[in-house]
């Protein structure tokens, strides 16, 4: 494990960007987002940031390729192009969880190749929580926030940031500003992770769970009479979906340019009514529909198609952001019966 | 760069075929006059004009062709209207093969098939028809039951007529909704054809069309004793990216692109009834 006093750490930012972009956690109107470093810029101290860090690998938008036209002819121009190298740096446990449940959808075959890019050439380095707020919810999925999983795992304390690293790529980061770290036992870290397992027992979500969901669980949940009463307030609006690191859906569609036609790709929710819209109809024709959607396919679906693995980090900004305060947790109480409450 | 499944391969028309007053087939090949890939009977295509968007259709030709892919298209939307006004020549965008094709070489060998289709619900069975009828001895009798509004709305009339008519052990039978000038064949609706001509249950079923055919078909079949495990459908749901990544067309934790969008009806029991 290695150290490196926080009075440092700005230039231990200075030495990453030299060869890579980077992004940290900035304070802004909003609340916190990811934004490049630059000299000055200072990291957030805030628990995580507003939107997710999906955008890394899965922006909002990206362009997919391009097309000429000309009378009845089409050209193809596939103008992918490596992407650089890039570190991110403070990504919270339940965020870097997020990467391995995007990973299962856009790395299985065929293999996603926008996404891929972007995996292979992005480092990872999270931050253990220190103060894990009322809304989070990670240790349900069996995340501890303590100890996040990423390239590098770092842990801040009042003086010094710790750094310790889990994959190759996250060795060589270390090794870029090694100039500067310097060995260490990992006794204050020791000390922080047990302060921080004290706090997620005392959470006021720390006692739910996924007892009551997983795999094969289709036939005693779809058409449980409580969807009616869950989803009757939802407004569609997709808030929860943009803002959640596990949802992945997107939509593809053309843009004409003055040079021909760009199609791009972007997120996509199914809480949208025009999600399933087809000719003939729509096969979740009313909001009830869409919003169980959503919710089996976390609890549910997407533990079918992956070894019982939930789609739920319990990042908690579904709790913070809904309009109407409809969230995840209650759809598991709710569903879940009394021993989840 | 690796391969990327939403990049599409280059594709032109070569012939296009006016086969009911709203549906068109289409012929494509490569600019090289070549297949452009190969597929299995059931599986299907992204086809796109850059600009207008993007769709899925069945590739109705059977994978026995070698020298071109067909699509039969019903002009409803954008892509569907705007390729209903192209003419021979055009160039298009097509990826794929998508989805899990019939099991033509398991579950139906040495079977006697029977193929119930309405109106462009032909489009995914004429590649397994064709398919069948080529590798002919692996399979037993073969009986077609196609319905259409009219006769003028029947798919590829004439290769029914000349081609499959004429096959010895295959049985076709057509009929249209209500009776017309210049038709002396069967009147009335799929479903009701399929109970008259009363078929022996010791064969494979496959039902493609309008829901409300599939319905009350499935319905018929079980009434002439056919059980769930013998019976073939496939699936539409709106589809985007045709690798299941993109979301869209899931029943329960299937997605219709890459598991479908042929299924079973027993296996249609076990999914939420979405779709
Ligand atoms: C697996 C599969 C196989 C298909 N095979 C054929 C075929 O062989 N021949 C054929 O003519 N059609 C087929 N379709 C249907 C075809 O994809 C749709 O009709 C498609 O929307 C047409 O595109 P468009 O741009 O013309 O319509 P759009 O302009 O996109 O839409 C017109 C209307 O169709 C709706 N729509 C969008 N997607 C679909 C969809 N997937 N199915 C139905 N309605 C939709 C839109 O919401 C709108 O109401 C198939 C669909 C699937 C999923
Ligand atoms: S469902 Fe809510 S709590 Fe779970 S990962 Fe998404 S935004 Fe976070
Ligand atoms: S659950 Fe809340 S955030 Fe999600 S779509 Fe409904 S109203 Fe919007
Ligand atoms: S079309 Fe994207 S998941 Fe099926």
């Amino acid at each position: 494990m290695r150290k490196i006093s926080l009075s440092n750490l700005d230039k231990a930012f200075a030495l990453i960007a030299e060869n890579a972009k980077l992004y940290i956690p900035v304070d802004g109107k909003g609340g916190a987002s990811f934004k490049l470093w630059q000299e000055g810029v200072k990291m957030s101290d805030a628990l995580n940031t507003v939107r997710s860090a999906k955008d890394f690998f899965f922006p909002q938008m990206e362009t997919l390729m391009e097309f000429k036209t000309e009378g009845k002819n089409i050209e193809i121009i596939d103008n992918r192009q490596e992407k650089e190298d890039f570190v991110v740096f403070g990504v919270r446990a339940c965020d870097v969880k997020s990467f391995e449940i995007l990973d299962r959808v856009f790395l299985s075959e065929p293999v996603d190749s926008y996404y891929a890019s972007r995996r292979e050439k992005g480092v990872i380095v999270s931050l253990a929580c220190g103060r894990p707020s009322e809304t989070c919810f990670c240790k349900t999925f069996g995340i501890d926030a303590a100890n996040p999983a990423g390239d590098i795992t770092a842990w801040k304390t009042e003086t010094d940031l710790y750094l310790l690293a889990n994959t190759e790529k996250g060795e060589k980061l270390l090794s870029a500003i090694s100039s500067i770290t310097e060995d260490c036992d990992g006794k204050a870290v020791e000390e922080q992770k047990k302060q921080i397992s004290a706090i997620m027992e005392k959470l006021p979500l720390s006692n739910v769970t996924t007892e009551k969901f997983g795999a094969g669980k289709t036939k005693e949940y779809f058409d449980s009479p409580a969807w009616d009463e869950l989803s009757s307030h939802c407004l569609g609006c997709g808030t929860c979906t943009f803002v959640c690191p596990t949802c992945q859906c997107y939509d593809i569609k053309d843009f004409k340019t003055n040079e021909g036609v760009q199609r791009f790709r972007c997120w996509d929710s199914c809480m949208y009514s025009d999600f399933t819209l087809m000719a003939h109809g729509n096969s979740r024709a009313s909001q009830k529909e869409r919003f169980r959607q959503r919710f089996m396919h976390k609890l549910v679906y997407y533990p079918d198609n992956n070894d019982g693995m939930f789609s739920c980090v319990g990042c908690g900004r579904c709790l913070t952001k809904c309009p109407i305060s409809m969230n995840i947790v209650k759809v598991m109480k709710t569903l879940g019966g009394k021993e989840n409450d | 760069m690796i391969n990327e499944t939403l990049i599409p391969k280059l594709g032109v028309i070569t012939e296009i075929r006016q086969d009911t007053p709203d549906i068109k087939t289409f012929r494509v090949v490569s600019p090289e006059g070549k297949k452009l890939f190969e597929h299995r009977p059931g599986q299907c295509a992204m086809l796109s004009i850059p600009g207008i968007g993007e769709a899925m259709f069945s590739i109705t030709s059977s994978p026995t062709n070698t020298e071109y892919m067909e699509f039969s298209i019903k002009k409803c939307g954008c892509v569907t209207t705007w390729l209903h006004a192209a003419e021979p020549g055009q160039n298009v965008t097509v990826r794929g093969p998508y989805g899990n094709p019939f099991p033509v070489d398991d579950v139906f060998a040495g079977k006697d098939l029977l193929f119930v289709a309405g109106g462009v619900g032909l489009a995914p069975l004429r590649s397994v028809i064709n398919y069948c009828r080529h590798y002919r001895d692996r399979y037993g009798k073969i009986d077609i039951v196609y319905g259409s509004r009219s006769k003028d709305d029947l798919l590829d009339y004439q290769e029914i007529i000349n081609e499959w008519a004429t096959d010895s052990g295959v049985n076709v039978h057509l009929t249209i909704d209500r009776e017309q000038e210049g038709w002396d064949g069967h009147v009335g609706f799929v479903p009701n054809y399929v109970k008259e001509l009363g078929f022996d249950t010791n064969k494979i079923a496959v039902l493609c069309g309008p829901p409300i055919m599939i319905k009350f078909t499935l319905e018929g079949l079980r009434s002439l004793g056919f059980e769930k495990t013998q019976v073939y459908t496939t699936l539409e749901l709106r589809m985007k990216c045709g690798v299941g990544k993109c979301g869209r067309c899931n029943v329960g934790s299937k997605y219709v692109c890459k598991d479908g969008p042929v299924f079973r009806f027993d296996e249609l029991d076990e999914l939420p009834n979405e779709y």
